[in-house]
């Protein structure tokens, strides 16, 4: 009985000390996880005497810091290809593994596990590690700088079959049962059906693998030889590495802008992406 | 993601879920080749055989200006398995791996629970942590070098004025390494929070109402409750951390350090995967880069095996 005879006040006094304190611990963790990049932006609207100092005010040369970033270090050419590049894997990859996790679930076939354990066992081979053979192979098949020669490697996704199979296998059966009593055909099915009821895993994969693509860097820095179709990763490298002093402001104008298009992705399919991930659990 | 198609333990009720239409419902014999093939197309042309290509590699020693192949057989990896270069090579990453990952899951852990209260403000304080999952270890290694320029950097404009202080960040060994280790746990911060937040939303609310009823303690409720409830996440973090703790850190190490500073017998941040892109591209010496390849992929596979051995028990399945 006296338990319930706690006072109001103290109760809610206990609360808020708790939330203070949650406050308090994230404010400090925002400010220092987020500090880097808000020192960036800053140091991209900063001319050259004022980007060397401690200043941290903002300047008044941002668009000349983008000019040079996006003409003379060729930045608006690397986004070109970042993008192209981008775009044509996550598509592709989602494409791929939705009709690869429409076999695996709808279909029955002879040495349907094996398959599927050689398609997961490939989340243990990051192309880095192939990178000396992967080379030889790019330069015999003639694609040394060629889009193709980071783009068709990437189009097969174990992560995105994987996805797919764990959805599809959640939506009731009975779904595809009655479509096919319709004589409607699997890829109608996939197309009319599958693909509705799927938004958040495809929003949730296109997420990851956007970042994924848009991030690469090593694999970009060997294969490809000619400034053309280079990445902005490797191009804001090249902006760093410029004999004598390194323009600072463009370079932080540079990787600010790079870093824009998969923020704004992020920021887009922030929702499906949540929903996208209940990993284990009951939907 | 692999952890979900573990078994589940026996002890556990089977789900009652829709089990998957074994008999198949859709009849054909080519279509599920035909929906297939492509992705197995790319699979093998661009994984398996390159990873068979590097193992056969790995046997030969060969010179890229000479064109030349001999067949060397296990030289590659005596050569690799006795050079002092190579085991302070192994020692670095697998500290530099132990750091990372640890203090970068926990830390995600502690910020993604505090970020999942109902407080004032919570989306904002969760976007600002998720952000730097989209930015690449490139980038991140490139707004590092310019704050910690021992010269021009603001680290040390702030360090010199308050202390008298200017570290040479960049040159000395110890304090690379540990600003690589802070970078990537930095960098991993934004990727490990989104994913606990995900988990965290699936978390039943009246699981959690129910324990504080019994009088279960904020403390006991995070033990007993979370911790198991989330372990499948804890479980696909670690692995994805640890895959990216020996490759994603190229980038990182490429911009701030470029392998270095010198220490004993090699650079104190020339963790495996420079030292393999050195000898593959820089040096040339391709035989020798593939036994390196190998080498990693077995490391990768002995600490997947382990950690099924030790997690893959433990793990919660479902509720």
């Amino acid at each position: 009985m006296v338990r319930d005879f706690k006072s109001p006040q103290k109760s809610s006094k206990r609360i808020s000390w708790k939330d203070l304190l949650t406050h308090l611990i994230l404010s400090i963790a925002v400010l220092l996880v987020a500090f880097p990049l808000v020192f960036a932006a800053i140091k991209a609207t900063q001319d050259s005497s004022q980007v060397v100092s401690s200043h941290m005010n903002p300047g008044m040369s941002l668009l000349d810091n983008i000019k040079t970033a996006w003409n003379t270090a060729r930045l608006g050419q690397y986004m070109l290809n970042s993008f192209v590049v981008t775009v044509a894997v996550t598509v592709g990859k989602t494409a791929l593994s939705l009709l690869a996790a429409l076999a695996f679930v709808y279909f029955r076939f002879p040495f349907k596990n094996m398959v599927f354990a050689l398609v997961l066992f490939t989340l243990m081979l990051p192309t880095e590690l192939l990178i000396v053979s992967l080379f030889n192979l790019i330069t015999d098949l003639h694609w040394t700088n060629s889009y193709a020669a980071i783009i068709v490697p990437f189009l097969a996704s174990a992560t995105g079959v994987f996805l797919f199979r764990q959805h599809f296998m959640n939506i009731p059966t009975s779904l595809a049962e009655a479509a096919r009593l319709d004589g409607c055909g699997s890829l109608r099915f996939l197309w009319h059906i599958l693909i509705p009821m799927s938004w958040n895993t495809i929003g949730a994969l296109a997420v990851i693998q956007f970042v994924y693509v848009w991030d690469q860097y090593l694999w970009p820095l060997v294969v490809m030889q000619s400034e053309d179709r280079q990445v902005v990763q490797v191009g804001l490298k090249k902006l760093i590495d410029v004999g004598g002093a390194t323009d600072w402001g463009a370079v932080m104008a540079g990787a600010v802008i790079s870093i824009l298009p998969p923020l704004l992705i992020f920021t887009l399919l922030q929702e499906q992406f949540s929903r996208g991930f209940a990993l284990g659990q009951e939907k | 993601m692999t952890q979900t198609t573990t078994e589940n333990p026996p002890t556990q009720k089977k789900k009652a879920q829709a089990a998957p239409p074994e008999q198949g419902i859709f009849k054909s014999r080519l279509l599920p080749w035909l929906f297939l093939l492509p992705s197995l197309l790319i699979l093998a042309v661009f994984l398996y055989f390159p990873a068979i290509e590097t193992l056969r590699l790995s046997a030969y020693q060969s010179s890229v200006f000479l064109s030349t192949e001999r067949f060397v057989g296990l030289e590659n990896f005596i050569e690799l398995l006795s050079s002092p270069v190579y085991h302070q090579s192994i020692l670095q990453t697998l500290v530099f791996m132990a750091i990372t990952v640890t203090c970068g899951i926990a830390l995600a852990f502690l910020l993604a629970l505090l970020a999942n209260r109902p407080i004032k403000g919570a989306k904002i304080y969760r976007l600002l942590l998720i952000y730097p999952y989209a930015l690449s270890p490139a980038i991140a290694g490139t707004l590092w070098l310019f704050l910690f320029n021992p010269e021009i950097g603001l680290v040390n404009a702030l360090l010199g004025s308050w202390f008298h202080i200017k570290p040479r960040w960049l040159d000395t060994p110890f304090l690379a390494f540990f600003l690589v280790c802070c970078a990537a746990i930095w960098k991993s911060l934004g990727y490990n929070v989104v994913f606990y937040l995900a988990a965290l939303q699936n978390v039943p609310a009246d699981t959690l109402e129910a324990a504080q009823i019994d009088g279960a303690g904020s403390w006991q409720r995070i033990r007993c409750i979370l911790v198991p409830m989330l372990s499948p996440m804890t479980f696909f973090l670690v692995f994805t951390n640890v895959v990216q703790a020996l490759f994603d850190s190229f980038g990182l190490v490429d911009i701030l350090t470029k392998g270095g500073p010198v220490y004993g017998q090699t650079g104190i941040t020339s963790f495996l995967i420079y030292q393999l892109y050195l000898d593959g591209f820089a040096n040339a010496k391709t035989g020798f880069a593939a036994a390196q390849a190998v080498l990693m992929l077995i490391l990768v596979a002995g600490i997947t095996v382990l950690q099924f051995r030790i997690g893959g028990k433990q793990v919660h399945h479902g509720a």
